[in-house]
């Protein structure tokens, strides 16, 4: 019967996007127009030929293959994301590789969207997901709710990427920071969002444990908030049905603090929380040790997710934002210092005890290097909330550096361990292929991340002072060419960072497909199923 | 290191989750006061800036802090300190200014601001042109080197909408000129710079220029400043001097436009940039 239902369903939607195809008023709408028809014919043709066959038992074991794919996917964007990355990072420094024939499609400004989308989301959204659906049934003792409703949001959630990537490319977007894709796309992304936290506290409601695991608090916050944030924040009315272009429903200033106020907390709860629900189950298990301090959770996690909501309007110091809510934003940055710093002491103190492990675990040394980027970003976050710091700061590469110490150092490192935890443990092998290679892993990423975060450091801080230098009677010395001429070798030791960064993703790749292909399955089986 | 004698280990809460327990361990009595310190102090600071809204507006904070006001300030400070000298600059004859060490000094670096902000743009900011923009650090002007044209050419601009703009067209000569003719004249003009050129062709071509361009561009080539024609016989090209580039200007013309300042720059400015631009090596 439910089969019929979506046969209907999924033959309108077919339908639906090739009439959307056909009327549609741009390139962009045209070409997401036809990807929709083809999901929804592939998807509709996949059901037909599984129409009344028997449908297997429904099985009470955890439910690990929507984990399985997604790691593959993480693996994949990651080296996507750091690959586009890279190029850009070259584009900036050797601008003629912005080819005259990739005009339109390859150059920077349309590149750039795709790299922090590509890495953010792609990269760490399907991470997040991934570990959260891992840990939530490990932690909750039960298997995820609602059937292939997780399947659901895994696809869902590439079909969003996808849509977004091509857009940027083909030049769709809103122009909002983090928020690019257009407004059909985001009507998905809320339905799908939606869909994970509808999956994921139907699992914590069914749980068998009489507790919440604290990993879990941080992850249901990652997501109720980051839907309540990515609804408000693209509001907008289509100037078609069938085109892309939309019209903000918001203007000027308030358009902006809007966008902030998001753009702000997509670092706060994407990248803070959820990660942090990361850290608070893979830390203590590679570890082996118990968390720190529960005490310490509880109260790290309540001031941080009642001041981080508020510290958006330090991104629009010094603009036609007023004086007093750009108070509010630094004050707020400056109190959120030490609920920040709450889960890098829980993560690190949880090593007392087990500190000779960083010698032998390769893994727990990058999950510990992560955690302390984690507690760098989140100290120099507040230092540059503060306006008189901003003022030489805003605009510069230094948020460019900062932003990269917190995604490369704390956020890809924490889910590069997570994957090196978690592809044994899925594929059920002994063993990593390699930990000579997580080794060399450790150290390109690191040495990338630090050629990234001080170049960066070096031209933002040479720039803001070289925009602010007047001469004796107050005028200004460089104009702004200078300052991108003078910047130049910084952006090729920025390249290289890059490279250096990609390349340990890569071998990493490597090293977890030789994992599942080479190594021996583990003899005894664990508990595959919840523990009654 | 001598190993400390073991602490007493903290209680776990008595929770498991998949075997991860939790440690009983109180808040860390640093973080805790630092934690309270960073809230005293934003309840201090919001209490002396602008921090909370109200229905019309906002608390102003006791130390009357305001970025617009501040950034106010800062440039009546130094408009009132430049008053003297720029009310001196405005009024100044230009050709008298390098010659007053300090008035001199105060138009080069307002001019520079003003080339910087203004000019760079398609002068570059060393302001060696580019392709269709005039060089202005060699001696080679279209429209004078003098400072005071230099100063009318920024007022007034060349060849826009106003009335005072320099004013003069190259023609689009391949319009009414034979395909020959024009690779005649251009091998003309290749051999006034030395150029490689087919002697033939060019001595036709002399004929042909002598109609068709002197009236501009002289007999010689040496060009007019009046009619801001630019002189073929220095090897100097604002466009380009090679056979393709000159036969591309002849066929089609040239209408380099530059705006005219005056309107948007104050009198002391123009004075200023004119100024910047008559020191940077070419000034007559």
């Amino acid at each position: 019967m439910w089969n019929y239902l979506k046969l209907i369903i999924l033959g309108l939607i077919a339908l639906l996007a090739a009439i959307a195809a056909n009327f549609g008023r741009d390139l962009p709408y045209q070409v997401h127009a036809i990807i929709i028809m083809l999901v929804a014919g592939g998807l509709f043709l996949w059901t037909v030929r599984r129409t009344d066959e028997p449908s297997p038992p429904t099985s009470l074991e955890y439910m690990d293959g929507v984990v399985r794919a997604g790691v593959i996917a993480t693996a994949f964007w990651g080296v996507v994301g750091f690959l586009v990355g890279t190029y850009i990072a070259f584009q900036l420094a050797f601008p003629s590789l912005n080819f005259e024939w990739a005009e339109g499609f390859a150059n920077f400004g349309r590149l750039r969207p795709l790299h922090t989308s590509a890495v953010i989301f792609a990269f760490g959204g399907n991470a997040l997901i991934a570990t959260s659906f891992y840990v939530v049934q490990r932690t909750s003792a039960v298997r995820l709710w609602g059937g292939n409703y997780a399947w659901f949001v895994f696809w869902g959630y590439q079909l969003f990427i996808v849509l977004a990537a091509t857009g940027y490319l083909l030049g769709a977007t809103q122009s909002k920071e983090y928020a690019e894709p257009e407004w059909y796309v985001d009507i998905w992304l809320a339905i799908v969002w939606v869909s994970y936290l509808v999956v994921f506290m139907g699992t914590i409601l069914t749980r068998k444990e009489r507790h919440i695991y604290v990993a879990n608090w941080f992850t249901l916050s990652f997501i109720v908030t980051v839907a309540m944030l990515h609804i408000t924040n693209n509001i907008s009315i289509p100037v078609s049905i069938f085109g892309s272009k939309s019209v903000q429903l918001f203007s000027g200033v308030q358009d902006a603090m809007t966008q902030w106020w998001y753009g702000h907390n997509a670092v706060g709860f994407f990248l803070t929380s959820g990660f942090l629900g990361m850290m608070y189950y893979f830390v203590p298990k590679q570890a082996n040790r118990p968390v720190y301090s529960y005490k310490l959770s509880i109260i790290h996690f309540w001031a941080l997710t009642f001041l981080y909501i508020w510290a958006g309007p330090h991104h629009l110091h010094y603009t036609a934002l007023p004086d007093w809510a750009s108070t509010l934003g630094m004050v707020f940055s400056i109190i959120l210092w030490m609920p920040s710093w709450g889960g890098m002491i829980n993560g690190l103190m949880t090593l007392s005890g087990a500190w000779d492990k960083l010698r032998t675990d390769p893994i727990l040394r990058i999950m510990v290097l992560a955690i302390g980027f984690y507690g760098m970003s989140t100290f120099e976050g507040p230092v540059m909330s503060i306006r008189a710091v901003n003022a030489l700061s805003h605009y510069t590469d230094w948020t460019i550096g900062h932003v990269h110490s917190g995604a490369l150092g704390w956020n890809g490192m924490i889910t590069f361990g997570a994957l090196y935890y978690l592809t044994p443990a899925l594929w059920n092998r002994e063993r990593l292929y390699s930990l000579s290679l997580v080794n060399w892993h450790f150290w390109l990423a690191t040495i990338g991340i630090i050629l990234y975060a001080s170049s960066m450091w070096v031209t933002g801080i040479m720039e803001g002072l070289m925009w602010r230098e007047v001469d004796a009677n107050g005028f200004l010395v460089n104009s702004f060419a200078d300052t991108v001429a003078a910047k130049f070798p910084m952006y090729v030791v920025r390249g290289l960072g890059g490279v250096m960064f990609l390349a340990g993703a890569i071998i990493m790749c490597y090293n977890l497909w030789m994992t599942v292909r080479r190594v021996p399955a583990k003899a005894d089986t664990p508990a595959m199923a919840p523990a009654e | 290191m001598t190993k400390k004698p073991e602490k007493k280990e903290v209680e776990t809460t008595g929770h498991s989750w998949d075997g991860i327990e939790e440690l009983n361990n109180p808040l860390p009595r640093w973080w805790v006061w630092t934690f309270y310190a960073t809230i005293a102090w934003g309840i201090v600071y919001m209490i002396a800036y602008p921090a909370w809204p109200l229905i019309n507006g906002a608390t102003r904070g006791v130390l009357g802090f305001s970025t617009r006001a501040e950034v106010a300030a800062d440039i009546q400070a130094v408009t009132d300190a430049n008053a003297a000298i720029e009310s001196k600059l405005a009024a100044a004859d230009l050709t008298t200014v390098s010659a007053d060490t300090e008035l001199q000094s105060y138009a080069v670096n307002a001019g520079g601001a003003v080339f910087r902000t203004n000019c760079s743009q398609c002068h570059g900011s060393g302001a060696a042109g580019a392709k269709g923009y005039p060089n202005l650090l060699d001696d080679d002007w279209l429209w004078g080197g003098d400072i005071e044209a230099i100063a009318y050419t920024i007022r007034h601009g060349v060849r826009n909408d106003t009335d005072d703009a320099h004013f003069s067209e190259m023609s689009a000569f391949g319009e009414f000129m034979e395909e020959a003719e024009i690779t005649q004249v251009v091998n003309h003009v290749l051999s006034l710079t030395g150029q490689d050129h087919d002697a033939g062709l060019a001595a036709a071509g002399a004929v042909v220029f002598e109609e068709n361009c002197a009236s501009c561009h002289m007999e010689d080539g040496s060009g007019d400043r009046d009619q801001g024609a630019p002189n073929l016989t220095d090897a100097i090209w604002l466009y380009g001097g090679d056979a393709e580039t000159i036969t591309a200007t002849v066929t089609n013309g040239r209408f380099g436009v530059m705006p005219a300042w005056g309107p948007r720059l104050s009198d002391a400015q123009v004075n200023a940039v004119a100024a910047y631009v008559h020191q940077l090596g070419g000034g007559e």
